[in-house]
């Protein structure tokens, strides 16, 4: 399932204008499988949270406690609010319209699962594939584990952790200078910093918050409340980690297109990745 | 928002028609029925997946300190029916909770009864289908309890309440395995936060099946019947909510 392709002496060398074998099929099937499963799950997440639009902390967490989220709708239009700060949203989020008319909900309908409010479908769609979700970071990580792709195309070197090389690496990405040629076989830091953060992180968290919300589960696992600190907070975990990943979504796919779109998606289609020519 | 489905919202299921459910779990591919089949593998999954990691897991008991200071109602918080109504004016002297159906002995009990049976107090975690949670402290009799008098029949594979409440005329009820029957923490409660039940939260009796959704947790429970098989029981979906609008039977996610 490694990411990279199996170097040989003649590809090592490759200069830029190589065609290389960049993503295994296992990685490719994985990447647009998570694909879609992140859609669903963002999607029909969203119309779940229209179902209760205020987020707490600690364990209990209801109508009439405090919440340190809210989305809703006043005579002033939508607002968001955290903490102690109002943002009008009208529009956007909690008061918005489409062709049936105005709507006082939270997320909007182009961004949810199903698009009008239908909390058991979009249950159904959200607790159907996390399991493939879920099951698919455990299978990853376990095979990455074993074949050694984590520690030789994830784990950042000591050398590349340096302050020196993390900065050069940063100045390179803000002036959109990609590299070229041989580099171009591996991550820079700053990838693998984000690959890492996402697989080890932010999946492994979203999977773990959610599970901590099912009751069925806290009785089997009663550890996840202690590790979240009960199951508001997991909720409100949850959600703050989805916007992360939403991040990081934007973020990749914006690379993307900055570093050659055609060819970047073509290597994850087929494999097959052009070195830039240096 | 305070509600867990709009009556808009089940308009429209019923325009749907009770047919498009009884498709919904012949037909994989029928996108316009309520739920598309393929869509009720995550609760078959989690279901056996509980069942398999912790059938007799317990729930979380909290301390007093950690419960909510106002535990909100949801669903139906009085019950319009004339023989609900006459009851709650006479403290429920007259009321008995029948137990039959696939049972050896079926019986009727009053409150005074169930309060001299062995009971059950606990502080748990209730958990709103839409994403609240309250905590609170109930007491009342282990439904365990209440199995062992009546002893079900060999067939019996599931426990039924029927309900005194209703949303426009349909009753609800609620159902749950043999394995939540008979958990240490599903009781019939009486009594809340150390006081009699309140008719918002279910009075006279409210059923606490702790490892699952609030939906489950059915108030003002009049009957519980003992069946072989969900299909024959009103809407065939294991309760209100399953029957109406598609909400999962087992709720334990």
């Amino acid at each position: 399932m490694s990411a990279l392709a199996v170097p040989t002496t003649e590809k090592e060398s490759a200069p830029g204008g190589t065609v290389v074998y960049r993503h295994r099929l296992s990685t490719r099937l994985w990447h647009w499988t998570n694909a879609v499963v992140l859609v669903v799950m963002l999607m029909s997440g969203l119309m779940i949270f229209n179902a209760h639009p205020r987020l707490y902390w600690g364990g209990y967490g209801a109508n009439p406690d405090h919440p340190w989220l809210q989305i809703g709708a006043n005579d002033d239009g939508g607002y968001l609010r955290v903490g102690g700060l109002v943002l009008g949203t009208t529009g956007v989020l909690g008061e918005w319209s489409d062709e049936g008319g105005v709507h006082h909900r939270a997320f909007p309908g182009w961004a949810t699962l199903p698009s009008t409010y239908d909390l058991a479908t979009s249950r159904r769609w959200h607790l159907t594939f996390a399991w493939v979700f879920a099951l698919g970071i455990l299978g990853y990580l376990v095979w990455s584990l074993v074949d050694g792709h984590l520690r030789r195309d994830i784990a950042p070197t000591k050398h590349e952790l340096t302050p020196d090389h993390v900065w050069g690496d940063v100045k390179a990405h803000a002036t959109l200078r990609f590299p070229k040629g041989k580099a171009a076989r591996r991550y820079n830091v700053l990838q693998k910093l984000a690959y890492a953060g996402t697989l080890l992180g932010l999946i492994p968290l979203m999977v773990l918050t959610g599970l901590t919300m099912s009751p069925g589960m806290d009785a089997a696992w009663p550890w996840l409340l202690d590790l979240f600190g009960g199951r508001q907070s997991a909720r409100s975990i949850h959600f703050i980690v989805a916007f992360l990943l939403v991040l990081f979504i934007v973020v990749h796919l914006l690379m993307v297109v900055l570093a050659g779109p055609i060819n970047e998606v073509r290597s994850m289609i087929t494999g097959r990745y052009r070195l830039p020519k240096e | 928002m305070s509600r867990i489905i709009t009556r808009r919202g089940l308009l429209r299921r019923g325009a749907l028609g009770a047919g498009g459910l009884l498709l919904a779990g012949c037909d994989p591919l029928d996108l316009s029925s309520p739920v598309p089949a393929f869509l009720r593998l995550g609760e078959a999954v989690a279901y056996h997946t509980h069942r398999l990691i912790g059938a007799d897991s317990l729930a979380r008991e909290y301390e007093a300190a950690e419960m909510s200071p106002d535990f909100r109602t949801n669903g139906n918080t009085m019950p319009t029916s004339a023989a609900y109504r006459a009851e709650m004016a006479r403290g429920f002297a007259g009321w008995r909770l029948a137990v039959d159906g696939e049972v050896e002995k079926p019986g009727a009990y009053s409150l005074a009864e169930l309060g001299n049976m062995p009971s059950r107090t606990q502080i748990t975690r209730h958990d709103c289908v839409e994403g609240w949670s309250a905590i609170g402290q109930w007491t009342g009799v282990p439904l365990a309890v209440l199995l062992d008098q009546v002893r079900p029949k060999p067939g019996a594979r599931y426990a039924v309440f029927h309900c005194a409440d209703d949303f426009d005329g349909t009753a609800y009820y609620e159902s749950i395995d043999m394995v939540d029957a008979r958990h240490k923490q599903t009781i019939l409660a009486y009594a809340m936060n150390g006081r009699t039940l309140p008719v918002g939260h279910g009075a006279p009796l409210r059923l606490r099946v702790e490892r699952q959704l609030g939906y489950k947790q059915a108030k003002y429970v009049m009957r519980v019947e003992m069946v072989a098989d969900l299909a024959a029981v009103r809407g065939g979906g294991g309760g209100f909510w399953e029957d109406t609008t598609g909400y999962d039977w087992y709720a334990g996610v």
